[in-house]
């Protein structure tokens, strides 16, 4: 126990800044209202869906819960639910066999909410393109509202793609 | 070594390798019109062995009785290709969904992509009967950030009686997607197999480009692979050993082992331009030179330390002890039997590793220490990951020490018509890849494998008579891939 606290204390806080939101990322207009907007960037529920990425991104989904991002201080953390989300985290080009799967999972979260498509697959279906197994980008099969580009985008773009997306347009 | 055989041939060809203790590494089919194939690959003790078998008609003799291991791979080829393992024990389908009709097959060479109308998914599970057994089925969306697959566990009260697995959903096209890229484009795509062994891929894949080529890469280029390689182990070691801590509600361990893999990954993106080094291994070489390596001799040394504190912290925590200890266990009989592969088979007592057994430089240059156990169970899991974490930490010391100078990329020729292969052990266990050219230079057929294939097999023997709670430990002490096996 003595080795487990010393640890602690020697590693100190390791957190850095959280990024700013960026419209250049929008897909679709602003479609929640700004009271909606405020509640969200405060107390935001992810679920997170793997709809047939390569695994790239969830590498960097789950560093955006390391200490160094530390993506629960902005009010954000993941579910276990779609039942319990307010934004969908999805990545992939879509296979086609989790469309279903993908769009059950947008029926069940609750309005009002918003999609996150991360990572080149998830904007334009990367490599994979559209096949008679990919249906490509995430657009193609849910709406979505904020898309965040790379391959994989690093944490802090993964990050403010999710802010974007809970932040008021000026 | 690669020989032409007929279908009687291939299956005693099957029989000898099975009486001489080889290893089924991959199996695979492809449409030769007027005609068809059916390939295997096999560890050998003198090295790899790869036989074809030309086929007129698209059926051959099942060979998952001599080795289990190659049951879901005879089932994807059919799905794939249509070509039929006769005899067979299982004939379902398995990368097939709804998204296209049995009886299309899209490997077949006069197959177009297309939208299929979505066909009825049935899949007949099997069933557990009797008084108090019910029925879990999981995913294919989980619960935490993880690819998705079905889990379908049978159980009475808390006890596992049994689980099937369903996987397939994330099955993309790869292989009919190589046909319409360059060789070189296919690199790229090769690299995304399964993005967390993307250097094992990438270098599996030039590999085998670079032996159609006729050329081998600088020493510096396999050097600095080799930099690479190990890298990715202690990146993906440093995740799980993290996620293994989480998931017995030692969060302590989560944040340290990640704020230690983030700092390495800040490092190889300063260094090699990319933190999980995608695009690094090209044919021909490694996309960047390593200008200065003070940064990573550094990091090296801050690992080293920290590590061999977090690894004093997780074996005296009782909590923890009392969770991984027997939990999950694959005795070494059933994990030579079902054929069991890399990191998790070396906990179970089958002591195989490439770098070792097969080395190819810069592994020629340096003793490694295999790590192995015999207990089979998460905490032998757990010990094998600190024993390859520190001893890929050394290796990677010891390939900057004896870093050859000279360039790091060569010119690549256009690649010789004729089919090739790459097989690098990734941290999960053996990557290989098979290359076929055709006399344009082009990708007439590739074939990936991941040692997940063999290996979530071994997660459903795994799981028996645990509790379902416990289910997520076991998982992720595999950790295995969805990405690479779906394909």
């Amino acid at each position: 126990m003595y080795q487990l606290l010393r640890q602690i204390v020697k590693t100190g806080i390791v957190t850095e800044p959280a990024p700013e939101a960026n419209d250049a990322l929008r897909v679709l207009g602003q479609q929640l209202s700004e009271v909606v907007l405020r509640h969200f960037g405060r107390a935001l529920n992810i679920r997170h869906v793997d709809a047939g990425s390569c695994n790239g991104c969830e590498l960097e989904i789950h560093a955006c819960n390391s200490q160094h991002y530390n993506l629960e201080r902005l009010g954000m953390r993941f579910v276990a639910s779609p039942r319990h989300a307010d934004l969908l985290l999805v990545t992939g080009p879509v296979s086609r066999n989790m469309e279903e799967a993908l769009k059950r999972t947008y029926d069940a979260t609750p309005e009002p909410k918003l999609v996150v498509a991360i990572g080149d697959c998830g904007c334009d279906g990367g490599i994979f393109s559209e096949s008679y197994a990919s249906r490509g980008r995430v657009s193609n099969v849910i709406p979505v509202d904020v898309a965040e580009p790379g391959c994989p985008p690093e944490p802090l773009a993964i990050m403010q793609g999710i802010l974007t997306a809970v932040t008021i347009t000026r | 070594m690669n020989s032409l055989l007929n279908r009687s041939e291939f299956r005693l060809q099957v029989e000898a390798l099975k009486a001489r203790k080889a290893r089924l590494i991959a199996l695979w089919a492809s449409h030769e019109p007027p005609g068809h194939a059916i390939d295997a690959a096999f560890a050998a003790p003198e090295g790899l062995v790869w036989i074809t078998a030309p086929l007129t008609e698209p059926r051959y003799p099942a060979i998952d009785d001599l080795f289990p291991a190659a049951s879901r791979m005879q089932r994807a080829a059919y799905d794939l290709a249509g070509v039929r393992a006769e005899g067979s024990g299982d004939e379902r389908k398995w990368l097939r969904h709804g998204a296209w009709p049995d009886g299309v097959f899209p490997l077949r060479k006069d197959f177009t992509s297309r939208d299929f109308e979505r066909a009825r998914d049935q899949y007949p599970f099997v069933r557990v009967e009797g008084e108090g057994v019910h029925e879990i089925p999981v995913g294919p969306v989980h619960a935490g950030t993880i690819e998705p697959g079905h889990f379908r566990f049978s159980i009475v009260g808390e006890e596992v009686q049994r689980l099937e697995q369903r996987l397939g959903y994330k099955h993309k096209g790869i292989e009919k997607r190589f046909e319409s890229l360059t060789p070189l484009q296919g690199a790229r795509l090769a690299g995304r197999v399964s993005g967390d062994s993307t250097v094992a891929y990438a270098w599996a894949y030039a590999m085998a480009l670079e032996a159609a080529c006729g050329v081998e890469v600088p020493p510096r280029a396999a050097w600095l692979r080799g930099v690479a390689l190990e890298l990715e182990r202690i990146s993906n070691h440093l995740g799980d050993l993290g996620y293994l801590g989480n998931d017995v509600a030692l969060s302590f361990g989560f944040f340290q082992f990640w704020r230690l893999k983030e700092e390495l990954l800040r490092v190889s993106k300063q260094l090699f331009g990319h933190r999980y080094l995608m695009d690094f291994v090209v044919p021909g070489g490694v996309a960047a030179d390593l200008a200065d390596a003070a940064p990573l001799h550094r990091i090296l040394s801050v690992l080293k330390s920290e590590t061999a504190t977090l690894r004093g912290i997780y074996e005296e925590h009782a909590g923890a002890q009392d969770r991984f200890i027997m939990a999950g266990q694959v005795l070494p009989a059933l994990a030579e039997r079902l054929g069991m592969t890399g990191l998790p088979a070396r906990a179970s007592g089958q002591a195989f590793d490439l770098r070792v057994d097969h080395a190819v430089p810069p592994y020629t240059a340096v003793s490694l220490r295999k790590a192995g156990h015999t207990r089979g169970d998460v905490a032998a899991r757990v010990s094998v990951r600190f024993d390859e974490l520190a001893e890929s930490l050394r290796l990677v010391g010891e390939f900057l020490a004896g870093l050859p100078s000279g360039p790091a990329r060569s010119e690549l020729p256009a690649p010789r018509a004729g089919r090739t292969c790459g097989w690098v052990e990734s941290w999960r266990g053996e990557v290989f890849i098979a290359l076929d050219i055709d006399a344009d230079g082009r990708l007439r057929r590739v074939h990936a494998h991941d040692p997940s294939w063999q290996n979530w097999p071994l997660l459903e023997r795994a799981v028996l008579g645990n509790i379902v709670p416990d289910f997520p430990l076991i998982n992720k002490s595999f950790n295995l891939s969805y990405s690479g096996q779906d394909l």
